[in-house]
């Protein structure tokens, strides 16, 4: 049972970043954007909020610091794929490049640093209740930050106004903005609101998960992201599950290590990938269902008037 | 206000102006980042783009890193132009790597003129199934390809470091991860001697040109073509789109295996973790740049071959980060896409427009 626990308690903290930063990515793929960026903004964040929290010795700095360098990203990004149109594709790969060469050259004096970073705090009572609290509620305080986001978005989406001009836009732009709506300020909001959250992911990396800054800490948890956003069909309640599903791929190497079963670090290390492309091919095997759940315009560049 | 106004017809001066101009401001950002870490501008700028270039040997090295850059650009022009996404040139090169070293390894006792042949094509054969499975999952499955490419690189190189830690590690080897050298039949010959530039080369130009004609004389080629820019007005040609895809990335997986076996059979000689410092992710901006022309190609992987050159002679001499080279090829990159989009678009100074009358709306003609 206590096992049990800490393995639950262990893909929770493993689920997180990629809770965080596909929750990003699910508002802005529902605007219709597809920013293959991630893996570009969630380094940037890691390594700005590493790099404040270290020089500035506060963590909540360090988090404020990451969630901007996010946004400076995605607007990067918003601007060559929403305003000049460009491909989006290409754009996103461009952000992770980038991403991934800025992050390495700002952060290379931080290399071997190290920070104390978040610790966890149990909520009284709660963390009382036997598994799920220690699981749940005895967790670092950006875990409870990313509970909060599961919750807004998942409202935001389903009961609020502006979750349905959202889907709106991410459906039929030409017809949202025949009907007055501003298709490419809300574009370039849910493309800020994604660039955000995959800094807010960065610095879960950097100052909780392992308090320290590597070139491409990342690991590709941006990419597996996208792909968690395939597989939630684009709906939060099954986006949190499938953080925590990944999540536990992604430490399954360090249980069964932990149980004494020898095999090759690498060979266990692929383990959340080959889960990745298992999750997609078990999503993706039927063509009219991908279709049906698939915002419509996702990917599709939108001018107005052109 | 300045406005973004579609072209009647997309410039073709554009096309062609926009590398260079990326290329251009490219070099004023980096010029305003050394002023920024305090490193003297022009001397950096030299040290990149001039010092590497100056002599022979500096040539040479060009030249060996342009050989993994054109041969996997070559094998992805192929998959752009049907907008087939593979991002996975990464992974079919380190397949090729891999399969090339355990074959060379197997080989090791051996002579002969056809051990180097078949070290080679084991590699091509690694770097082949790896796409293949790309294109059934793409094809079969409805996988999207940019994802399914992506995770195929991180568990080719998990799989290239298992082998490297395990079953291929050289027992003489001090303990490092690396395999045995290989045997002298299973090099590639050097080109220039007292260079390092092999072969590979070569086999890079003879890709660039083969997929040029590809596209510009072939049946397949102009197929390929139709794909990518109408995907149903292909089905309906009666186009096999399904058997051009899996056309489309097995050249990308034999090009990228060969690649990768070149490099390991070339200037490495071992299989090590570091076979590659990025040739397959870097290749996708040579294609970008390249604007999936032959000429474009080849001096696009001349540039980008520079930045991974200037970039370790940047670390020596004036004590910067490596990443400087991943920091270039970004940027490089984004001014492309942004200059891009002067394609299709042209800025135009907007007058606040007239606000129309009840009157002119009824009588203006119905736009489309």
């Amino acid at each position: 049972m206590e096992l049990l626990t800490n393995v639950l308690a262990a893909t929770v903290v493993a689920g997180t970043p990629l809770l965080l930063v596909a929750l990003g990515e699910l508002i802005c793929e529902r605007s219709g954007v597809l920013n293959l960026g991630q893996e570009g903004m969630m380094l940037m964040g890691a390594v700005a909020g590493f790099a404040a929290a270290l020089s500035s010795g506060s963590l909540l700095v360090g988090v404020v610091a990451a969630v901007m360098a996010g946004i400076a990203m995605s607007l990067l990004f918003a601007f060559m794929a929403v305003t000049l149109a460009a491909n989006q594709y290409a754009a996103g790969l461009a952000l992770t490049i980038f991403g991934t060469g800025l992050s390495a050259f700002l952060g290379a004096g931080f290399v071997g640093s190290s920070i104390d970073g978040f610790s966890r705090v149990a909520i009284p009572l709660l963390s009382d209740i036997p598994v799920l609290g220690r699981v749940f509620f005895n967790q670092d305080a950006l875990v409870y930050t990313s509970f909060i986001a599961f919750a807004v978005v998942a409202l935001f989406l389903r009961n609020s106004r502006g979750g349905l001009l959202l889907r709106a836009i991410g459906e039929d732009p030409e017809a949202a903005n025949a009907n007055g709506l501003k298709v490419l300020l809300v574009r370039y909001l849910a493309v800020a609101f994604g660039g955000g959250m995959a800094g807010l992911a960065g610095a879960y990396l950097s100052l909780a998960y392992t308090p320290l800054w590597t070139e491409n800490m990342t690991a590709g948890r941006g990419w597996i992201a996208l792909a968690l956003v395939v597989f939630a069909t684009w709906r939060p309640e099954r986006l949190i599950l499938g953080a925590y599903l990944f999540g536990a791929a992604s430490i399954l190497h360090l249980v069964l290590q932990g149980l004494g079963w020898k095999s090759s670090t690498e060979l266990l290390a692929m383990l959340p990938y080959v889960v990745t492309i298992l999750m997609l091919v078990l999503l993706s095997w039927n063509p009219v269902r991908t279709r049906l759940n698939t915002p419509l315009s996702l990917g599709q560049p939108y001018r107005p008037g052109s | 206000m300045l406005l973004l106004e579609r072209r009647p017809v997309a410039s073709s001066v554009m096309r062609w102006a926009s590398p260079l101009l990326a290329l251009v401001l490219t070099v004023i950002t980096g010029f305003i980042l050394f002023m920024v870490v305090g490193k003297d501008p022009v001397e950096g700028l030299k040290f990149f783009f001039i010092t590497p270039i100056s002599d022979l040997p500096g040539l040479a090295e060009l030249g060996l890193k342009m050989a993994p850059l054109l041969l996997c650009a070559a094998g992805l022009t192929v998959c752009y132009k049907a907008k087939l996404w593979n991002i996975g040139a990464e992974g079919h090169f380190l397949m090729g790597a891999l399969g090339a070293s355990v074959m060379a390894v197997q080989l090791s006792a051996v002579n002969g003129f056809w051990v180097l042949p078949v070290v080679l094509l084991t590699g091509v054969l690694g770097g082949m199934i790896w796409a293949a499975i790309a294109a059934g999952l793409k094809t079969h499955l409805h996988c999207n390809e940019i994802l399914t490419t992506i995770m195929l690189n991180y568990i080719a190189l998990n799989l290239l470091l298992y082998t490297v830690h395990g079953p291929l590690k050289d027992p003489y080897g001090f303990g490092f991860p690396q395999s045995a050298m290989f045997s002298d039949s299973a090099l590639l010959p050097v080109l220039i001697e007292g260079t390092r530039l092999h072969l590979g080369l070569a086999f890079g130009l003879l890709a660039t040109v083969a997929v040029w004609v590809l596209f510009a004389r072939s049946f397949i080629g102009f197929q390929l073509n139709v794909i990518g820019q109408d995907h149903r007005a292909a089905a309906f040609a009666g186009f096999r789109v399904r058997k051009l895809t899996w056309f489309a990335f097995l050249v990308g997986g034999a090009t990228a295996g060969l690649a990768g076996a070149s490099e390991v059979t070339g200037p490495i000689g071992q299989l090590v973790p570091q076979v590659s410092p990025g040739y397959g992710y870097t290749a996708i901006i040579v294609v970008f740049l390249g604007r999936m022309h032959a000429v474009g190609i080849v001096a696009a992987s001349a540039l980008l071959a520079l930045t991974f050159i200037g970039g370790e002679i940047l670390q020596i001499a004036m004590q910067m980060p490596k990443a400087v080279t991943a920091l270039f090829q970004g940027l490089l990159l984004f001014y492309l896409l942004t200059c891009d989009a002067f394609i299709h678009y042209r800025v135009r100074l907007k007058k606040a427009a007239p606000q129309p009358t009840s009157a002119a709306v009824a009588a203006a003609p119905q736009e489309v």
